[in-house]
């Protein structure tokens, strides 16, 4: 049922992609070519934004793989239900690349120790690191470091800030 | 003497000056909050009876200084002195106390018989009952006149507040510069009182959590240098080093045992962070705590017959501690909801820590015996605290808009002091042990 409902979206969102291309061809007329120096893979259309198994979709905006921090909240290393769908794309891109590995990156804001936010950061890396394994990559694939607070994005000392340097970066070393 | 020469020796003189401006300019330390209740003492200019020039500042000035900043005391300024005596037969005890000055310092400085270094030769009046309290002579090698002048303001302290003076011992702290790809980290050792500043170790990647060894002439730190935390040792005055641990997960917060022959440091390889114990002969490392929980930031208790460690076992951040053989933790700090790095007192009575509640970190005190805790800055980012070796202050990180300072608080709280690197973030500090 579930599983039906996904397949009926994936494919709607799919043909919406195409429609779109198709219009944005139509606009800027003039030449018809089908434009030969483009690699065939190019030819086939934009990837499938569900296909987590493909690696265009790293650069597609579209789609769940280009996204690639999660977010937490203070103290915490829960990851939050709205970023369950990127650890779920990358889980499942892993899975069919059994090549591919992941560098688990955790992160604090500035408040707190600095070796205590190492542990945080840690553990932050870990809850992803462990939902990834839950759905069927394997845990060779993904190793955690933790850099604490060291390497904020963000320096400003407020909310706005600090909720953007609590974060784990999902940073492939080999696709 | 050719011109040539004469042209090398003023380029030298000119960076030499170089050198000792930079130096000067980089620390800056001011009294934000001070005691009124500060001792007047009046430390007479030395005299200067070595052959060659007097160096361009005074012992007297280092010495002033240093009473200066443990904020209990108030040193007289040399232009206000009616009279500059050098022996005792010179010291008119009227006129002192007509300058309402509580104590008076005399002495000069000269080569020793054998002609090596220098020897300070002082004397400490109380001006009102005339007594001697003091009649000493310090001798240094050559080129530790600073150290010297440290070593006359450490007796000072002690002849008068009873507590030996930690003066003559050192920071190291880490400097982070620059932005983006340009940030450039540093550990730095400096002087008590922030001169003579020496870069350890330089990195792009973070450096965190410096600790000294007993003898003061190493300190363990962690470094990102390899992409993951990493704990070395290294030789302060060599520069030669090594990796103490460096495996999968955290490798962090070295701590010494008193004796130095042990190590307390955090790993996470077994999933998780726990305090381990390290034999630094024979390298090996035993795991002492073993919980689901965050386990960090051991210290070792003055005895060596506990580590202090901060945990979150309980839900949030608190001090434990558990014997350095293992066994069952127990906690410490029995209020507020965020207490963390802790630092021991000298006499083992005493936890500083940072404590959190809400945005607000500060640097409290919890007295082990009466279960209290004295908050004793105003925060709103403190944290590392780090004990002077006599007791009497505590160092720790503190912000300032948006860079990083350090600060120095008196441990009842009384007095405050700012130590400002004129660029970037200063971080990290730890106060040195008593350097023998």
């Amino acid at each position: 049922m579930k599983s039906a409902w996904r397949l009926t979206l994936a494919l709607l969102i799919a043909m919406t992609l195409a429609a779109c291309q198709t219009t944005q061809k139509a606009a800027p007329a003039p030449e018809p070519e089908p434009e030969p120096v483009k690699p065939p893979v190019e030819t086939s259309g934009a990837p499938d934004p569900r296909d987590y198994t493909d690696s265009r979709n790293f650069d597609n905006p579209e789609s769940m793989l280009s996204k690639r921090v999660i977010y937490f909240d203070f103290d915490k290393s829960t990851v939050r239900p709205e970023y369950r769908g990127i650890v779920s794309a990358h889980a499942a891109y892993a899975a069919s690349n059994p090549s591919s590995r992941i560098t688990l990156e955790g992160h604090a804001d500035e408040r707190g120790t600095r070796e205590y936010n190492l542990g945080l950061g840690e553990r932050r890396g870990n809850a992803v690191s462990g939902l990834m394994s839950a759905q069927g990559a394997r845990g060779s694939q993904s190793t955690v470091v933790s850099y604490g607070e060291e390497r904020p994005t963000c320096r400003v000392s407020e909310e706005d800030c600090w909720s953007m340097n609590r974060r784990v970066e999902i940073v492939y070393t080999a696709r | 003497m050719t011109v040539i020469d004469n042209v090398k020796k003023l380029i030298f003189l000119f960076l030499a000056l170089v050198v000792v401006r930079a130096a000067e300019a980089q620390l800056e330390i001011e009294i934000i909050s001070g005691n009124p209740s500060a001792l007047p003492i009046a430390i007479v200019p030395f005299e200067w009876q070595e052959a060659g020039a007097p160096p361009i500042t005074r012992v007297d000035e280092i010495i002033s200084g240093d009473l200066y900043r443990s904020g209990l005391f108030d040193p007289m300024e040399v232009e206000d002195m009616a009279e500059r005596p050098v022996d005792e037969e010179g010291v008119r005890f009227g006129t002192w106390r007509l300058l309402k000055v509580d104590y008076i310092v005399i002495g000069k400085v000269r080569t020793p018989a054998d002609g090596q270094g220098h020897e300070l030769v002082y004397q400490l009046f109380d001006v009102h009952t005339r007594d001697r309290m003091l009649s000493r002579v310090t001798t240094v090698g050559p080129g530790d006149l600073r150290f010297g002048a440290h070593r006359v303001a450490d007796a000072i302290y002690e002849a008068l507040t009873g507590v030996p003076g930690a003066f003559s011992t050192r920071i190291a702290y880490v400097t982070a510069t620059g932005l983006g790809n340009d940030l450039h980290y540093e550990l730095v050792v400096a002087d008590a009182d922030g001169f003579a500043p020496q870069s350890v170790v330089g990195s792009p990647e973070p450096l965190l959590s410096p600790a000294w060894s007993p003898d003061g002439r190493k300190i363990a730190y962690v470094s990102f240098e390899q992409g993951n935390s990493a704990i070395y040792l290294q030789d302060v005055s060599t520069g030669s080093r090594e990796l103490i641990s460096g495996g999968k997960g955290i490798n962090g917060a070295p701590s010494f045992s008193p004796d130095g022959r042990k190590m307390a440091l955090t790993l996470s390889r077994s999933g998780n962070p726990e305090i381990n114990v390290r034999d630094m002969a024979t390298g090996r490392t035993q795991q002492i705590t073993q919980h689901w929980s965050i386990d960090t930031e051991p210290v070792w208790s003055p005895d060596g017959r506990y580590i202090y460690f901060t945990s979150d076992r309980g839900g949030r951040p608190q001090i434990y501690r558990v014997p350095p053989g293992g066994g069952n933790p127990e906690r410490v700090t029995l209020e507020g909801d965020y207490n963390a790095r802790a630092s021991v007192s000298p006499d083992g009575r005493r936890i500083a820590v940072a404590q959190g509640r809400g945005n607000e970190y500060r640097i409290a005190v919890w007295d082990i015996e009466t279960e209290r805790f004295t908050i004793l800055t105003p925060g709103t980012l403190d944290e590392s605290p780090s004990f002077a070796p006599n007791g009497s202050m505590i160092l720790y990180a503190t912000r300032e808009g948006d860079r990083g300072v350090l600060s120095a608080v008196s441990a009842d709280g009384s007095v405050r002091q700012r130590l400002i690197l004129s660029e970037g973030d200063v971080r990290e500090p730890a106060w040195s042990p008593v350097i023998r």
